[in-house]
């Protein structure tokens, strides 16, 4: 049993036309056992976060006692991404599972509602936020070091805390865009084959084989993200993260939840005082 | 046309006596199992080699799904009743002859004497890209090879075409879905009655099927109410060679009228789409209205709104339009026009 289902061209060629579908049972699966052992690991074996310390400069004595986090702008661009991703993910695999129902047309909405919005975050992130707070950076792979270190019971000194992000959140957006980007591409591409207000049909723009190896991809990079958005909408919902839920919606987190996990010196809340060294990348 | 590439693939054949035998051959071998009718569609697939089934399950040993019954409510025909069973069957002529009209219509005598009424209206498309064993959408591919700029796409879908752009060929399905009938399918769960009209599936439905019957269901009978009994029906088929061809084009209509008024009607269409197609905004809009050509005339034309013709079919919405016409308002009432 193949992770990808062959067939013969007309030419004679023997080309990919789309993975298994089998990978849909495997991606849900995956992301229903990772978000059970991590709920086993955090409930029964995970110890507190110990960070280094963090004396409490004058500065951080002034902070409001709401943070603001995320603009109106980048929580309505989350928002509208969240319900176009799961529209498509829904219209894509819902039918591969045995629920019929009319959707390529909901799908190249939902894909088309997406790509807008990716293209619209690409330039909103890069010309209007902080643009490198969400790469991974120096200090982010020493710290890791040292958690990982800690974690095998070796000793270590306690890493910092988190800056506006921490680096799983970091990976995962690094994950998930690279995912994103993919299904966007090969997305664009597969609308050629399908009746779109778009542009006219042209099944024949690329070989047999080039159009197996897009459907393969965006095929993927879907189930791919099947994965990733269960893992996304568990860490939303955990305890210990709904401070950081909440400000997607209401664009702020409590002063004293940002004392305690992140690090003053690198997320620096707008319009306070900025001691010490630059945050990420230092 | 599919080159005849070999013998027949081998495989187990059934022929059980039952419904029950066979729903249990059918549920032990699922998607492995080809139901076997009148053979006419199944065996083109077995000799192309296209299709491979495991099994085979014959079921032309089943005398409870052949003959045609009078009911309180209308007739049942079984599913395995020979088309010239029904073509010439003295109650079907006389109540509900729309229905005879059409299984005389299909192919040649020979054709319907092993040709069955189940097999008509749940037979698989024509395209010759899929028939021919070609990777398109309803094989299970990612490309439709008849819906491309070169694609040979004369016979192919003007409406509801997603993706795929098949049509489906049923004589016999726009007659049932004109009578209101009924069609009795047994699945895994029980039975279900299911109407004509809900009985296909178009490509944005299920891309892979023409029909509900999915693996494990058999077609057991067609119940055609009383309700369309003796009323005024139209039957029209075009088609290439008037002796023995599938539909370019068939239109079924059944119409209960007072005087000159249109009371009531039901009218489908077949080999524009992937599905047979009930023309509910006709119906709506010529009720209560003279059987007139002028009435014709607007329901051709509401007829075929939405049509996309491809390459090489645009004929087919004049022919659409003009076989609507023509079912409203009467052969003689309306002239073709162009």
């Amino acid at each position: 049993m193949g992770i990808l289902e062959w067939a013969t061209s007309p030419l004679g060629q023997r080309v990919p036309i789309h993975i298994a579908w089998f990978l849909i049972w495997v991606a849900l699966i995956a992301g229903l056992v990772f978000l059970i052992a991590h709920a086993i690991y955090v409930r029964y074996f995970a110890k507190e976060k110990e960070f280094a310390p963090d004396p409490t400069s004058e500065a951080t004595s002034m902070l409001p006692a709401r943070i603001p986090r995320h603009s109106l702008t980048a929580r309505l661009f989350h928002w509208i991404m969240a319900a176009a991703m799961f529209v498509l993910l829904f219209t894509a695999f819902l039918p591969k599972v045995g629920v019929q129902f009319n959707w390529v047309a909901y799908h190249w909405i939902a894909g088309t509602v997406l790509t807008i919005s990716i293209l619209f975050h690409i330039v909103h992130a890069t010309f209007y936020l902080d643009f490198w707070s969400i790469w991974p950076d120096r200090s982010d792979i020493g710290d890791a070091r040292k958690r990982f270190q800690r974690f095998m019971g070796k000793a270590a000194a306690s890493p910092r805390k988190f800056a506006k992000y921490p680096l799983e959140n970091k990976l995962y957006h690094g994950v998930v865009m690279l995912s994103g980007l993919v299904v966007i591409v090969t997305g664009v591409c597969m609308m050629f084959r399908v009746r779109t207000v778009f542009f006219p049909r042209n099944p024949y723009l690329f070989s047999d084989m080039t159009w197996g190896m897009m459907y393969v991809l965006h095929g993927l990079a879907g189930v791919g993200l099947i994965t990733l958005t269960i893992v996304h909408v568990y860490f939303a919902i955990r305890p210990e993260k709904l401070p950081i839920t909440a400000a997607m919606i209401v664009g702020s987190m409590s002063r004293e939840f940002y004392l305690k996990e992140h690090d003053p010196k690198r997320w620096v809340i707008e319009g306070m005082p900025h001691h010490g060294s630059t945050a990420d990348g230092d | 046309m599919a080159v005849i590439r070999d013998v027949m693939p081998a495989f187990q054949l059934y022929q059980p006596s039952s419904v029950a035998d066979a729903q249990k051959l059918l549920g032990q071998n699922g998607s492995d199992a080809l139901v076997l009718a009148g053979g006419l569609d199944s065996m083109d697939w077995l000799k192309d080699r296209i299709k491979k089934p495991k099994v085979v399950v014959d079921l032309s040993g089943i005398d409870a799904l052949k003959g045609i019954r009078e009911t309180p409510d209308g007739v049942e025909i079984g599913a395995m009743t020979t088309l010239t069973e029904v073509s010439t069957n003295p109650l079907i002529r006389q109540k509900y002859s729309l229905l005879s009209q059409a299984a005389e219509l299909v192919a040649s005598p020979q054709i319907r004497n092993q040709g069955t009424i189940g097999g008509n209206v749940s037979q698989d498309t024509r395209c010759w890209y899929y028939r021919a064993g070609w990777p398109c959408y309803r094989a299970g591919g990612n490309i439709c090879y008849a819906d491309t700029p070169v694609g040979r796409n004369r016979e192919h879908a003007i409406l509801h075409a997603e993706r795929c752009v098949a049509v489906n060929p049923s004589d016999t399905a726009p007659a049932c879905i004109a009578l209101d009938a009924k069609l009795v399918v047994m699945t895994p769960k029980g039975q279900q009655v299911i109407d004509a009209e809900d009985y296909f599936v178009g490509p944005e439905i299920d891309i892979t099927r023409m029909n509900i019957l999915q693996p494990g269901y058999l077609l057991t009978a067609i119940r055609i109410p009383s309700a369309w009994a003796q009323a005024v029906f139209y039957f029209e088929k075009i088609r290439d060679r008037n002796v023995w061809d599938f539909p370019l084009m068939n239109v079924a209509s059944a119409m209960k009228s007072s005087g000159d008024t249109i009371q009531e009607i039901r009218i489908a269409v077949n080999a524009v789409a992937a599905r047979p197609l009930r023309l509910k905004m006709v119906e709506d809009a010529v009720r209560g209205k003279p059987r007139n050509a002028a009435t014709g005339e607007a329901a051709g034309k509401l007829a075929v709104q939405g049509a996309v013709p491809l390459q090489f079919n645009a004929y087919k919405i004049p022919l659409m339009r003009n076989l609507v016409k023509r079912a409203i308002g009467g052969v003689q009432e309306a002239a073709w026009a162009s």
